[in-house]
């Protein structure tokens, strides 16, 4: 069946109430039972629910084969956690047929790719999929298509009992004996816990794996011991290089910084930007960049920003510092500016994955965002978005929150360069959809501006400010004479994964890709 | 095969921008940034045994690349060199507009660079005389024989100091007030003027010295000079924001062309223009007036 | 041309391309490129025909191809060309066999 990006989706998907993608708005007002997950009761008062080893632990919650076992991805590439659950899992209790359930993989778990080959691992539901994982699920070694969500889609997904977590493993940074972790405090801080919070609440067991055991109570805390079954010490729940950047720097590429400023005009040339705007941008070069421009812009009006939500860094808590924005609220810090800041300097809070973009409950903090701005593989002519897989078909990307901001707020802006090396960025029609063109409004490359013609008053508003724009086509026709039309990528009938969007209808599947045989 | 038109040989070169020809990622879309030339390089940029290569990079980026209004110029390797005649070469045969001559001491080394330019658009069927040139005066020399380097040939369109060189040579350093190079500055300003042709500064290279280069733009545009030599496509907006008229001055260069128009259509050789007495010897710096402001989007007449 | 000697010219720079040529019987062609998958037939064929263009009929060359653009892949392939007989740096015949 053909979706409403145009995708075709094999019908043996659309099943249990499955449909595909029907617009950005289709299940609003619709209702929603959720799920709520079987707990152990713990009546009998015990002093501490530290076991010896995560082994222990997987037994303590009666891990077997077929469960699923949850992730977080807050100590990012420096994660050790969920691989040494899953060595457990695998080496030391034998399990198989296992489902992991995270929030984002990247190189940090390339030897989970190892499961996947050897059969254990069968499911994969993840927000991010990179390095030896995708390479792996890319060339079919994965039972079942591997499930890709939004950060918003997640929380919706579990809420709704779609995902059931068994086991959900949080990598804490510090932890009392009971479980009450925080993302501070220890050697491997991370920040915020944001996106560990729906899975505390919904899984059926909740293991705490903590490399910085602290005294009772560990308060405020951002995963509560009322949910923990099990409280595991390890050397080192994370290499503390990889999980936090020292500094999250404004890009000095003149490329970058070009674009970022015609971010920047842009966002300046609508009426949303006005006192108390609420903005979020992505840590990657251009993006991270306009807030730089943004602030002069700011400054020349004399206005301050609201709020600003997201995956935060250094750049924007020195503007929370010098009071040009009132409150930052996150569910990921990416630098130790941001880790160090989060919950001391006043204005910096935490906030679950839910509260941050999902579709599905009453008030996400997306739907109130005035600008975003975002980054892309790929963008197509018709403003569909591509953040999960590279231009030769790999799964090497994130949708991350990328399509519940995008749907959420009331200006989406995508920067990147026209063309990468020799990708096309602005193409005819992209790999794979992650987020709905109806959601994209502006496109900033190094070669131009263009506005998705379903907003006729942005268009206004840059011809007002005096800020030229070409139609994406033009732009895309750029790109092909830089660096020549593409050949169609060849795939295999096989679906390797599957893309659903925010509010749970299918977007998008991936195919086994073919080699080129030249 | 791109073919770019006929290069004029006085034109807009607020900012020249060097690029390594050999750098596939450099060199494939220097003009976004909106310099007024480029200056694909030859020279120190490209290591001794990649010179070769670059020319090949050179030729089919010439050829293929559009680079729109952007003049192209190429910085080709000194006389004293085994490189300069096949770089000349693949200039005029790629159909570069213009070629810097590096390290040029004398009119006689402008004499021999233009031998071969015309003996190579003979060759690969180029219009004689289409290659335009400009001289980078590196030494002492080279400032002492500044008049006769600028006024050496018709396809001279300008001249550039060459700082780096030239202060090792007067053993001094940079300096911030400038002090330096003042002399050779003025020297070279002086016989370029002499000569009708335009006037480069040398390329400043702290990127993070942002006060620095800005206190050197100004000191150019105060001196004369048409135009700086740019390392960092950071460096472009700064040029142009110093280098544009003031508002002022374009109405009135605006009104002083269009009153000379209608004037000498009247038969009128001397009027005035909001209370300035104006004859034709104002209209040349007017005429650039509006063609700078044209560039910096202060104009939109037709007039120039 | 003939290939009288091992060459190569470009670097393993993104945007760039590596090429080698070495003495051999007939075309070989071997070929890795970051953008395989969209531009491998492209690849070739850029490369067969620049070698077709120097007139070459015996050489194995080997591509590693970082993303490079037509252009500069055409300029790698000529300079390897040029340099395994040593006439790479002088009266090169612009936009004859090399265009």
């Amino acid at each position: 069946m053909i979706n409403a990006v145009g995708r075709e989706i094999p019908e043996e998907l659309l099943v249990n109430g499955k449909e595909v993608y029907q617009g950005k708005y289709y299940m609003d007002g619709k209702y929603l039972q959720k799920a709520a997950p079987r707990n152990r009761r713990y009546e009998k008062p015990a002093e501490s629910k530290i076991v010896e080893t995560i082994a222990d632990a997987l037994k303590q919650c009666g891990a077997k084969d077929g469960m699923t076992f949850s992730f977080h991805h807050h100590l990012r590439n420096g994660d050790f956690v969920a691989n040494m659950v899953m060595q457990a899992a695998v080496e030391e209790l034998g399990l198989k047929d296992l489902t992991i359930a995270a929030t984002s993989l990247g190189e940090a778990h390339d030897p989970i790719a190892d499961y996947i080959e050897q059969g254990k691992v069968v499911g994969i539901q993840t927000s991010g999929i990179r390095g030896r994982v995708g390479d792996v699920v890319s060339h079919g070694a994965l039972k079942t298509p591997a499930i890709i969500r939004s950060h918003g889609g997640r929380p919706r997904a579990i809420e709704a009992g779609e995902v059931h977590i068994d086991i959900a493993f949080v990598a804490a940074p510090t932890s009392d004996c009971v479980g009450n972790c925080r993302g501070i405090g220890g050697k491997s801080n991370c920040g915020s816990l944001g996106y560990a919070m729906t899975d505390a609440k919904y899984a059926d067991h909740v293991v705490v794996v903590t490399d910085c055991l602290v005294d009772f109570p560990n308060f405020p805390a951002s995963v509560e011991a009322i949910d923990v079954d099990a409280v595991v010490v390890v050397d080192s729940i994370g290499n503390p290089k990889k999980i936090a950047s020292a500094a999250a720097r404004i890009s000095q590429n003149p490329r970058d910084l070009m674009m970022a400023e015609n971010v920047a005009k842009v966002i300046a040339s609508t009426p949303y930007f006005k006192e108390g705007f609420s903005f979020q941008t992505g840590v990657g070069g251009p993006s991270l960049a306009a807030n730089l421009f943004l602030e002069k812009y700011m400054d020349e009006r004399g206005i301050k920003m609201g709020w600003a939500i997201g995956g935060i860094c250094g750049p924007m808590v020195e503007l929370l510092k010098k009071g040009k924005v009132g409150k930052v609220i996150d569910v990921q810090d990416f630098d130790l500016d941001a880790v160090n800041s989060i919950n001391q300097t006043p204005g910096h809070y935490e906030m679950s994955a839910s509260q941050y973009a999902n579709p599905a409950n009453k008030g996400a903090f997306v739907n109130k965002l005035d600008f975003v701005v975002l980054a892309a593989l790929e963008i197509d002519t018709g403003f569909n978005v591509n953040v999960l897989t590279g231009s030769d078909g790999v799964l090497r990307g994130a949708p991350g929150g990328h399509p519940d901001t995008a749907a959420g707020s009331k200006v989406c802006i995508i920067v990147t360069p026209l063309t990468r090396g020799r990708m096309a960025t602005v193409c005819e029609k992209v790999v794979t959809v992650t987020t709905p063109g109806d959601c994209v409004d502006v496109l900033v490359t190094d070669y131009g501006i263009a506005v998705n013609p379903l907003r006729p008053d942005l268009i206004e508003c840059l011809d007002k400010a005096g800020i030229p724009h070409v139609t994406i086509e033009s732009l895309k026709e750029k790109a092909y004479s830089l660096v020549g039309r593409p050949d169609d990528l060849e795939w295999e009938d096989k679906v390797v994964a599957v893309l659903e969007a925010r509010d749970g209808t299918i977007l998008d599947v991936v195919r086994k890709i073919k080699p080129l045989e030249l | 095969m791109i073919r770019r038109p006929k290069p004029e040989r006085f034109r807009l070169r607020r900012t020249m921008m060097f690029m390594n020809a050999q750098k596939p990622g450099l060199i494939k879309d220097a003009y976004i940034y909106g310099c007024d030339s480029i200056m694909l390089d030859l020279e120190d940029a490209v290591a001794e045994n990649q010179k070769d290569a670059a020319r090949f990079s050179l030729y089919h980026a010439l050829t293929t690349i559009d680079y729109g209004a952007t003049e192209v110029i190429v910085r080709i390797n000194g006389l004293d060199t085994p490189h300069w005649q096949e770089d000349i070469r693949v200039c005029v045969a790629g159909g570069a507009d213009g070629i810097r001559i590096a390290k040029c001491e004398s009119a006689q080394d402008v004499h021999t660079v233009e031998a071969a330019v015309e003996a190579a658009e003979k060759e690969f069927g180029v219009e004689v005389g289409r290659t335009l040139l400009m001289a980078a005066l590196e030494s002492p020399k080279g400032i002492l024989n500044a008049y006769e380097i600028c006024a050496a040939s018709d396809r001279m369109f300008g001249v550039a100091i060459s700082g780096g060189d030239f202060r090792k040579c007067l053993q001094t350093s940079f300096q911030r007030d400038g002090v330096d190079m003042l002399v050779a500055r003025g020297q070279m300003l002086i016989a370029a003027r002499a000569a009708g042709i335009q006037c480069f500064d040398t390329v400043f290279t702290d990127l993070d010295d942002e006060e620095g280069f800005r206190a050197e733009v100004l000191q150019n545009k105060a001196m004369g000079f048409d135009g700086k030599s740019l390392i960092n496509p950071k460096q472009i907006r700064l040029v142009h924001e110093v280098f544009a008229p003031t508002e002022k001055e374009v109405r009135q260069a605006e009104a002083v062309v269009r009153a000379f128009v209608e004037q000498s259509a009247a038969g009128v050789g001397v009027f005035t223009v909001n209370g300035k007495m104006i004859d034709v010897a104002f209209i040349p710096g007017a005429q650039r007036t509006l063609r700078l402001a044209k560039a910096c989007g202060m104009y939109e007449g037709d007039l120039v | 041309m003939e290939i009288l000697k091992s060459a190569a010219a470009g670097t393993l720079e993104s945007s760039d391309c590596m090429v080698t040529v070495e003495p051999g019987e007939g075309i070989t062609l071997d070929l890795s490129s970051s953008v395989m998958n969209q531009y491998g037939r492209q690849i070739k064929a850029a490369v067969l025909e620049t070698l077709e263009r120097l007139d070459v009929k015996n050489c194995s060359v080997t591509v590693v191809d970082k993303g490079a653009l037509e252009c500069t892949l055409k300029a790698r392939v000529e300079c390897a060309v040029f340099r395994s007989s040593d006439a790479s740096s002088a009266n090169i015949p612009w936009g004859g066999a090399v265009r």
